[in-house]
């Protein structure tokens, strides 16, 4: 079938996935992203040229391997990078062909994409969306992606009306995105959206050799990691 | 048979009219299939009997041991009655007269004792000396008097090692339950029948040989009951309530400690067996739940006490000082109910009641149709304690019904009906490497094993390695099973379990339990010449002493078929060369890929391997992938680990697994679900044993720095659980060198 044939830019594979969505996920690390996150922990991903390329067919073959375990946990695959809807022809044909086999999709995104027809099969394929809001704070998003965070949010919001399972997560950088004001605006955005799961993931610096090796500057280098008291106290700020 | 202790029991069933404890826990036994809010919390008495042996535990640490005996040989009946606490122990008995107190066994040999006592600041009594070097032989001797060159050989070349001529062989389980269910004067009688039976016509060796073992098996059944009379018990009769049947079933256990000094001394399968007696009691009012738990815990508490003294040979070995004091709970009834009883959650409930512990054993034989509540309580368990190992009920159950018990780690045998002829294991990754040199040692130069032609190529052709290790293994096997045979039959004659074998039918099973290490050193290896180049490095005198690869290849470990199918060949090619040969006692040769923790020292003799591992360095332990190779996440280990084949390699496939807790989940719910999953993915892959660790690597770093903080801290190793703290630091190095699955 044609479709088995579309390739993908592909960084790695996770065989067990426990903490990327609900359940095991087979988790596919897909190759290239648009964005610039300071805090970001697989570098390595960004450069679309890296990574190898897989069928669709040689994906499915890998995924089917750890069927067991997904079916068990009700878990499914889950497409994450890099930002998967870079490879929005791959994207669709893989989540086709899941569908088919009756395993659950996952998008790890960051929503910064305008809703075009292709966008919108994606939206059908993708039972749950991960979704991180870098920041609520327009200019902090800028900061730290480089981008507005106007398409996101539309993005969010789009999903949330289409009925989707989403979890939202943002990564807690302290002095950065743990501001009272900032979280109160986030937790009042939350209210209108049909959100499944919110988590915080404390900001950790444990991919900070991947950008070295890559012999490119890790510009939170005087930012402290977050811990669980940070966790709490914006989740108290949240009133969650 | 009848006996007023059976009131209200169900009497349907074979189990009245002959010995057959599998169908009285069938007649009576209530599955449970709930949670565990109905457990009670421990008892100001047990907690202060623990805190009184964690004292001594101190005191042990500082010495090495506590106290030893050395006029004493161990029996079932030379000891007086011992305490730690009288007013506070529940269950009672000990194996020498005083707590820790470790005794000589020197049938096994007297050379090991002597070593032991030495390394430990004692002195054997002369007399025993006199009586064990002049007027007794032991299984050491005997072994040494009949080894041929070639054993030998292989022996100090550790080509084949860890072999039990200087040691007990263990890995025999007594039906202890038979001694609280009928008591120990129908046994006798039973034993007492089957000597009718074997009076023949034909009064042949065999013949012979069975009514001689029989008659010490009657024997020790009565030095039994004289050692429970002299804690104050007549365990003549069958246990009467649920304090007895604990304290039958340990005295019948402790007989055999008391008795045998074996590798690995398993308890089998008792709790869903006295659970009937605990149920029997909470209804009629005589206990309550606290009362039940109590006694899981004072239990437990001297399973927690069994000691033995060895040499520290064996230590560097294996280390922790581990007896293996393995219980397997859980798994399926042949009729489709669930085997778990409330038992079963008490019995992990003391790793929170008492902590994290290594001993006993506790092993859950996992099928995908547990009930969820008790598959939740052992994940809760397993990611708080890290001290669990699972293995694949539905896998065993096929061939082994459900009243098998698990023997030290992995080796899978029906109670009472089955038992093994231990046969550590074969170092394959060397032969990889005698096949190569000509069966000269890479390390000494030595002419090991038969002189053939070296390979001389520069670069290694697979073809021909297969076909010159093909010929090493076929020399490895025949060496092999002739040492281990020698082994047997002295272990037979100078050290036989009379006890433990009273605890048996008298038509039993025997299987020859052969083993494997540096599994995934030659997988790899063999990978690396087929799928790579691998130049080989002479010395000046022509012998290959180091690889190098060019290329990349597949490695074990990762869900690829083209190395994991290298993996499955090996195993069945081997298993098949043992099955080539005649075997003591008419014995099934069976195979294990398990290690325990001499996969450290496996390494340290082992020359560089043409998978690019140097000289020296640790082999993977049991079944595992080599440290770091495994790189598509955990399930694809576990994955390449499954596809070994459970039929060729019935004695047991180790594989050990380690995560950080936030790899597995964020919240504890989700951790518990995930881990649960996984168990159930592994087992329906046919995985067949897993440990499971769940901790931080920063966690074993400081534990290892600061080991006066970690007193307690258990980890799981190939088969069986270790304080962390009593490791080498070697073997600490190389647990924390493993691959720990986590994500950034």
């Amino acid at each position: 079938m044609e479709n088995e044939n579309v390739v993908g830019r592909i960084h790695s594979f996770e065989s067990l996935g426990a903490v990327d969505g609900p359940g095991i996920r087979f988790v596919v690390f897909m190759q290239g992203c648009n964005l610039k996150c300071k805090y970001c922990q697989n570098r390595d991903t960004w450069d679309i040229n890296m990574g190898k390329s897989y069928t669709v067919e040689e994906v499915i073959e890998k995924i089917l391997r750890y069927k067991n375990y997904i079916v068990q946990s009700d878990g499914g695959v889950t497409l994450s990078g890099g930002e998967p809807l870079l490879q929005q022809d791959f994207v669709i044909a893989l989540f086709e062909k899941l569908k088919k086999y009756n395993i659950s999709t996952c998008l790890d995104t960051s929503g910064m994409f305008s809703i075009t027809d292709k966008i919108e099969r994606i939206i059908n394929l993708t039972d749950i969306f991960l979704i991180d809001i870098k920041s609520i704070n327009e200019e902090i998003c800028k900061y730290l992606t480089g981008f507005s965070n106007e398409l996101e949010l539309k993005f969010i919001k789009y999903v949330s009306e289409k009925n989707k399972r989403i979890w939202i997560r943002q990564v807690l950088v302290p002095g950065i995105t743990d501001k009272k004001e900032d979280l109160i605006r986030l937790s009042k955005f939350l209210q209108n959206i049909n959100v499944e799961k919110f988590e915080f993931l404390p900001y950790h610096n444990l991919g900070k050799y991947k950008w070295e090796k890559l012999g490119k500057k890790y510009e939170l280098e005087d930012i402290r990691v977050a811990n669980n008291e940070d966790v709490e106290k914006a989740k108290r700020i949240m009133n969650i | 048979m009848d006996f007023k202790e059976w009131e209200s029991f169900n009497k349907e069933g074979r189990w009245t009219r002959e010995i057959d404890v599998r169908d009285f826990i069938q007649n009576n036994y209530e599955p449970y299939d709930g949670d565990e809010s109905f457990l009670a919390n421990v008892t100001d008495k047990s907690t202060k009997l623990w805190n009184k042996i964690q004292e001594l535990y101190k005191i042990e640490r500082e010495k090495g041991v506590l106290d030893v005996d050395t006029k004493t040989p161990s029996g079932i009946n030379r000891y007086e009655a011992g305490y730690v606490d009288k007013d506070l122990e529940l269950i009672v008995g000990l194996q020498t007269d005083s707590p820790l107190k470790r005794a000589i066994m020197p049938n096994g040999g007297i050379r090991i004792v002597e070593k032991s006592c030495e390394s430990y600041g004692y002195k054997v009594d002369e007399e025993i000396e006199h009586i064990y070097h002049n007027l007794r032989r032991t299984h050491n001797d005997g072994v040494f008097a009949v080894y041929t060159k070639d054993i030998r050989a292989a022996r100090s070349s550790h080509l084949i090692t860890g072999l039990p001529d200087g040691y007990g062989r263990g890995r025999i389980i007594g039906d202890y339950r038979r001694v609280a269910l009928y008591g120990v004067d129908s046994l006798i009688v039973e034993k007492q029948e089957e000597l009718e039976i074997l009076d023949t016509d034909e009064f042949t060796e065999e013949i012979i040989r069975d009514r001689e073992e029989i008659h010490d098996q009657i024997d020790a059944l009565n030095q039994l009951k004289e050692m429970a009379k002299k804690y104050g018990f007549d365990i003549s009769k069958p246990a009467s309530n649920a304090l007895e049947a604990f304290q039958w079933t340990y005295f019948a256990y402790l007989g055999a400690i008391k008795d045998q000094n074996g590798a690995a001394m398993s308890l089998g399968r008792v709790s869903t067996f006295l659970d009937i007696y605990v149920e029997r009691d909470l209804k009629s009012g005589i206990i309550d739940e606290t009362f039940a738990q109590e006694l899981m815990d004072q239990f437990v508490l001297k399973l927690r006490m069994v000691r033995f003294l060895r040499a520290p040979e064996y230590n560097s070995l294996f280390s922790g000082d581990p007896v293996w004091v393995t219980e397997s709970i859980g798994g399926m009834g042949l009729d489709g109910r669930t085997l778990v009883t409330k038992n079963s959650f008490r019995l992990l409930h003391t790793l929170e009641d008492l902590g994290p512990a290594p001993e006993p054993n506790i092993t859950v034989l996992w099928s995908k149709n547990l009930p969820d509540g008790f598959k939740k309580y052992c994940a809760k368990i397993s990611i708080n304690t890290s001290s669990i190992q699972y293995e694949n009920d539905d896998l065993m159950r096929v061939t082994l019904g459900d009243d098998y018990g698990i023997a030290c780690c992995v080796s899978a045998m029906k109670i009472g009906k089955q038992m093994q002829f231990f046969g550590a294991r074969a170092n394959l990754a060397k032969a990889l490497l005698y096949a190569i040199n000509g069966g000269r040692d890479e390390i000494s130069g030595k002419q090991v094993a038969p002189k053939f032609e070296a390979i001389k190529s520069e670069y290694l052709n697979y073809d021909e390695v297969i076909e010159k290790y093909d010929q090493m293994m076929e020399y490895v096997a025949k060496v092999y099973i002739k040492a281990l045979n020698a082994i047997h039959y002295m272990h037979d004659k100078y050290s036989y379990e009379a006890l433990e074998m009273a605890l048996h039918d008298r038509k039993i099973r025997r299987t020859m339990a052969c083993g494997i290490a540096g599994f995934s050193v030659v997988v790899d290896s063999l990978s690396a010449i087929k799928y790579a180049k691998v130049k080989v490095i002479r010395n000046e005198e022509g012998l290959a002493v180091d690889y190098e690869v060019e290329g990349d290849f597949p490695k074990y470990g990762n869900d690829d078929d083209r190395v994991d199918e290298i993996a499955v060949k090996l195993v069945k090619t081997f298993m098949q060369k043992l099955e080539k040969h005649y075997i003591y006692r008419k014995a099934d040769p069976t195979l294990s890929i398990l290690t325990i923790t001499s996969n450290v020292v496996y390494g340290k003799n082992t020359g560089s391997t043409p998978d690019g591992r140097k000289a020296g360095v640790a082999f993977a332990p049991g079944a595992n992938p080599m440290h770091g190779r495994d790189e598509s996440g955990a399930l694809a280990s576990m994955n390449s680990v499954a596809k070994l084949p459970y039929e060729y390699s019935e004695d047991g496939i180790s594989y050990t697994f380690a995560i950080t807790p936030s790899t597995l989940g964020h919240s504890e719910e989700e951790r518990i679900e995930n881990l649960k999953s996984m168990l159930d993915g592994y087992f329906m892959q046919t995985g067949h044993h897993i440990n499971v660790n769940v901790f931080d690597r920063n966690l074993l770093i400081d534990a290892m720095n600061h080991p006066e903080n970690y007193p307690n801290l258990t980890i799981r190793v190939s088969g069986y659980a270790v304080n962390f703290v009593k490791l080498t630091r070697e073997q600490q190095e190389e647990v924390i060198a493993r691959t720990i699955q986590e994500k950034i």
